[in-house]
């Protein structure tokens, strides 16, 4: 395993292929297209409603999105009393 | 076919881990791959049904039963027993891959299991081989954790015995069948399952020991204890709806925990914790669906949880490093173990077309159809946060994130033929759901392939996979661990034990002062007056005793004359 300089400091072209900023752009584009899509895929598919909101439009879009950052909140404050440095339980 | 059973199936993978040892090491593939392909042909010519009995203790017991449910247990432990084989036998120690050959036959052991004693002894079994696997780390944090492990497992085995004896005693049969909870015995047995399945408040032992194991060990840990759990639930406690909320516990804790969690395997294996949570809540739901559902989501969970931690195992062994703020950018040189690990990734988030997908949708499914408003919620919000914190933030911070400098090759053909394997079969189950389907324990009418359940999912994970991106700075890696409830077994006790160390001191020193005070003056007294120096101890001459004789007798004498 050898140690190769690191990327971070090589110029955007010199950098690996999906690493280049102008790849990065045309990712989140890409990505953006998609999660377009999946929301117009809804005016075309009706969601069968079990507990009245799940049918409305853009529900899982937007549930998915607001638990995932409600939870990484409550760990980022979780994480404010329970992350101890990696040698806590070696001291003594 | 079928054929007279005169062992059970286990048996035959504890012969293979006696001889593994034993016969020269170029027969170690033939065992590896020989033995758990044996078993597993031995265990599709079963047929339903109580197939081996005999007698303990005057008990009758059942050594093996089999049925659709059993069988696919049984099947899964194996099949991951085969292929983790072939994972690891170039990389493991002997010890190693012997002790997770008889853990495995535990595990086998269990599915079979016809009655509660049977199913007790082959779980000890598996406590004591998991703990080899465990020491098999080989490092003095493994030795340790390795000891933490045992004791937790030991202890659950205590207490399920417990309920086992009060069970027999009671009712006068040890036969498994679904147990009303009430009453010392039963909640004793439902402890001591629970212990295992990782619920809470121990939790913690998982993530505490498995990480600890070798690159290869943890493959084989993964896949038994918990699901074993799993199956014994599903015999025991069908619909129990106190598991429901067990079953949510686990599943937030899981992902709360892998967020805050630095080292890969370990984010790994909370997310066991969390996936197993899915499967107890589905056992609390309780329905044909439901349970349906808990089967399918194990079969497919062993062997995608197995081959996640195939990818961690393999930049394990090439890089030496598991911490994910020391990796990164891997992608560039290991494009095997990226792949697999992605589909790994893919298929624990139920993403479409993986086999994650046609299993995990069926248990939330079932709280749709329950009208279990709040539970249905929670599955679905932690559906987005299982993709959260192992379906990207596990291939993400291993082998994207920023660029660590390692530059490692894909490891041993053995291990990329494993990962190779089980990637085809998350895929293929999840573009074929009737492979696994034909073989659940109740008949399926559920189809998951809708364009229904199609666009919620596919919105439901690319929206979270938006929210972790956009949370990204929040989720910088830090060289931290995370406390659990074990910081009261790692740091309480012992900081009891020196508080009573210096109360024992306190009391000694109280006791010497006391000693030395009054009890030295008590003791002088006493010494005076009847150490063998002092007047009450003195040997008396003869002469005087004869006197003092004499002396009564004419007391006496006088007495008897004058009245």
């Amino acid at each position: 395993m050898s140690e190769t300089p690191r990327e971070q400091h090589l110029a955007d072209e010199d950098k690996h292929w999906l690493v280049r900023s102008s790849t990065i752009r045309k990712l989140w584009i890409a990505f953006a297209i998609i999660l377009g899509l999946t929301l117009v895929a809804q005016l075309f598919v009706h969601l069968h409603e079990y507990f009245v909101v799940d049918a409305v439009f853009g529900f899982y879009a937007a549930f998915g999105f607001f638990s995932c950052v409600a939870m990484v909140v409550v760990a980022k404050l979780l994480g404010l009393v329970l992350k101890q440095p990696d040698d806590f339980y070696d001291e003594h | 076919m079928s054929i007279d059973l005169v062992f059970p199936p286990a048996f035959i993978l504890i012969a293979g881990a006696i001889l593994l040892p034993i016969l020269s090491r170029s027969l170690r593939p033939v065992i590896l791959l020989g033995v758990p392909a044996l078993t597993l042909a031995v265990i599709w010519s079963l047929d339903n049904g109580v197939l081996l009995e005999a007698n303990f203790l005057g008990y009758g017991i059942e050594l093996v039963e089999s049925d659709n449910l059993r069988r696919l247990f049984a099947t899964v432990f194996t099949l991951m027993t085969l292929v983790g084989g072939l994972f690891a036998y170039k990389q493991a120690k002997t010890v190693e891959l012997s002790a997770a050959m008889a853990y495995a036959a535990g595990a086998v052991g269990v599915s079979f299991a016809g009655d509660l004693i049977t199913l007790f002894l082959f779980w000890e079994f598996m406590a004591l081989f998991s703990t080899v696997v465990v020491w098999s780390g080989g490092t003095e944090a493994a030795r340790r954790a390795g000891i933490r492990y045992g004791i937790m497992h030991l202890v659950g085995g205590i207490i399920l015995k417990l309920g086992i004896e009060g069970i027999a005693v009671q009712t006068g049969s040890v036969d498994i069948r679904a147990l009303e909870l009430g009453g010392f015995s039963t909640w004793m047995v439902f402890i001591g399952v629970l212990i295992n399945a990782a619920a809470p408040p121990v939790s913690a032992w998982l993530a505490d020991a498995y990480p600890e194991s070798s690159s290869t060990g943890a493959v084989f840990l993964s896949a038994y204890t918990t699901k074993t759990a799993v199956l014994a639930l599903v015999l025991l406690f069908p619909g129990e709806s106190l598991l429901i909320w067990v079953g949510l516990y686990m599943i937030f804790y899981g992902i709360i925990y892998a967020l805050m969690e630095n080292d890969m395997r370990r984010i790994l294996a909370y997310s066991i914790v969390n996936q197993v949570g899915f499967m107890v809540c589905g056992v609390g739901i309780g329905t044909e669906l439901a349970l349906n559902g808990v089967a399918a989501h194990a079969f497919s969970h062993i062997i995608y949880k197995a081959l996640l931690l195939m990818s961690a195992g393999a930049v394990l062994h090439q890089t030496g490093v598991s911490k994910c703020t020391q990796l990164g950018g891997l992608y560039r040189t290991m494009p095997v173990t990226t792949i697999c690990g992605i589909i790994g990734a893919l298929a624990i988030s139920s993403f479409p077309f993986t086999s994650g997908f046609i299993s995990k949708s069926m248990i939330s499914q079932s709280a749709a159809y329950g009208q279990l408003g709040f539970v249905w919620f929670c599955l679905v919000a932690a559906s987005a946060g299982v993709f959260l914190h192992a379906g990207i933030k596990f291939p993400w911070f291993v082998f994207f994130q920023k660029d660590s400098g390692l530059r490692p090759k894909d490891p041993e053909w053995n291990m990329q033929a494993a990962m190779i394997i089980f990637s085809a079969i998350c895929i293929g189950l999840g573009v074929f759901p009737e492979l696994l389907y034909r073989f659940l324990p109740y008949p399926v009418d559920y189809v998951p392939y809708t364009a229904d359940h199609l666009v919620s999912q596919f919105q439901l994970l690319l929206f979270a996979g938006l929210a972790f991106f956009v949370c990204l700075p929040l989720m910088k890696r830090t060289e931290t661990i995370v406390l659990d409830i074990d910081y009261i077994y790692r740091r309480g006790l012992p900081w009891l034990g020196r508080k009573l160390a210096i109360l024992r001191e306190g009391v000694n020193d109280m006791l010497n002062d006391f000693v030395q005070g009054p009890g030295r003056r008590a003791a002088v007294f006493w010494i005076r007056y009847h150490g063998p120096d002092g007047p009450l101890a003195r040997t008396w001459p003869t002469g005087s005793t004869v006197l003092w004789v004499a002396v009564m007798l004419i007391a006496i004498l006088l007495g008897a004359m004058l009245f």
